[in-house]
């Protein structure tokens, strides 16, 4: 199932721009924390390599990438918090 | 009754060593959550910083998240840098070789894991360390002193070294089978790659130990200059410390040219900050400091632009260099490129 990243609702945006790796991640790390399961967060950051860490990130962690989109240079990505 | 499934926080930096000792650890059934700590020192961020990639396009990667994923473990990365720039200003036990205060980082480490383990209802840690393989931290007497800095004793399992050290708590409990664990000791990696091919771990992090500043060479160099120099340290020039060649000039102004165009974008945004100077066409740009916060003077000024001048491009070795202070204050002045000597006797 792929997912329209435009229509996408989240519950929560997180704002981690000007930061580099591995900062971005542990933000989204912190942010998802407070995110209760099923919950969507919204990761805004320009770190490019972090297209590469939040689905490895996911993957680690268990919780579902649901893609990310470039806005002029700052990427916004949207997780599914499916983990406790 | 079923008995309690057992789980354990391993530390790990993605290198081979505790990739391994979590897998000898998830073999025996137990639980792993993987914990990464970001120090503030991480070489991946300051390539990332930069905009450097991998020769085939790549980014550089976290190797505690890359191989997570990879592998499959649970992983925490928890960002401990502001506690931790006190660990590496004022360490208790001292540096080890280059500026790796290795006990109380290690302790640092140990206790924050103790956290996590708490937190999360684990039962014990796991580390990969190795008996006797680095000088400082590994022998069994600094082990001690560690556990008992961070309030862990009995509690930290090391999975690869485990036939040599104490029985641990899960061991002693049965929640782990000693026997089941390794017996390595020293530099050598043969045991280690041994393993690797048994647990199909094809790809690692080369050398071990990868990702933090605090063990390379040249940044202890340039640390130790400026604790020397200035006696202090601040958090700003501890990030200055990754990027640049760096200078003292006679006056003790400290000068960093840039060594390529990501440097001097990241240069470029420090330029509130520090007084800027910068080629009038294409090369490398420079920061200044005086060692007490004020202006520099002429000399200096003039100084910079000489290396300024050293490491630009023209045919004649001169060029006009623009500057610009943080209250607004700009000039140009004539560079000329510096005798290699001179240039060598500042550099630091």
């Amino acid at each position: 199932m792929s997912v329209n990243l435009d229509e996408i609702k989240p519950d929560i945006v997180h704002d981690a721009t000007g930061t580099y790796c591995p900062v971005p991640i542990t933000e989204l790390a912190k942010v998802m924390k407070t995110a209760k399961t099923g919950q969507i967060v919204e990761l805004l950051a320009d770190d490019e390599g972090a297209i590469q860490d939040v689905p490895a990130w996911c993957e680690a962690t268990g919780n579902e990438f649901l893609g990310y989109k470039d806005e002029d240079g700052v990427l916004v990505f949207y997780v599914r918090k499916t983990q406790e | 009754m079923m008995e309690k499934k057992r789980k354990a926080v391993a530390l790990y930096s993605g290198g081979l060593d505790s990739t391994l000792a979590i897998k000898l650890i998830q073999n025996q059934g137990i639980d792993v959550l993987a914990v990464h700590f970001y120090t503030g020192f991480c070489i991946t961020e300051t390539k990332r910083r930069r905009g450097e990639k991998k020769p085939d396009g790549s980014h550089y990667m976290n190797p505690a998240l890359k191989y997570a994923a990879k592998y499959g473990f649970p992983i925490e990365i928890v960002d401990i840098s502001d506690e931790y720039f006190d660990i590496i200003t004022n360490p208790k036990y001292g540096y080890g070789k280059n500026v790796n205060p290795c006990i109380d980082c290690r302790a640092f480490m140990y206790k924050k894991a103790k956290e996590i383990m708490d937190e999360v209802g684990a039962d014990f840690i796991i580390s990969g360390e190795v008996l006797n393989q680095r000088p400082m931290s590994q022998h069994l007497q600094a082990m001690k002193i560690i556990e008992r800095e961070a309030g862990v004793e009995g509690l930290v399992v090391k999975p690869l070294s485990a036939k040599l050290l104490p029985p641990t708590i899960p061991e002693l409990k049965g929640w782990i089978d000693r026997e089941k664990l390794e017996g390595i000791k020293g530099r050598s990696r043969k045991r280690q790659l041994q393993l690797a091919k048994e647990f199909g771990i094809d790809e690692f992090e080369q050398p071990a130990g990868g990702c933090c500043y605090l063990t390379d060479e040249n940044f202890a160099r340039k640390y130790k200059e400026v604790i020397s120099v200035e006696n202090r340290i601040s958090r700003d020039d501890l990030y200055l410390l990754t990027i640049g060649r760096h200078f003292r000039l006679p006056s003790g102004t400290k000068v960093i040219i840039t060594r390529n165009e990501g440097e001097g974008n990241f240069v470029r945004g420090l330029k509130n900050r520090y007084w800027f100077f910068e080629p009038v066409g294409k090369g490398a740009v420079a920061i200044a400091k005086t060692i007490d916060g004020t202006e520099p003077s002429e000399e200096d000024i003039k100084q910079i632009a000489d290396l300024i001048a050293r490491y630009s491009k023209t045919e004649d070795g001169k060029i006009n260099v623009k500057y610009h202070s943080p209250e607004g204050k700009e000039g140009i002045v004539l560079g000329e490129r510096l005798e290699e000597a001179i240039l060598e006797s500042w550099r630091i």
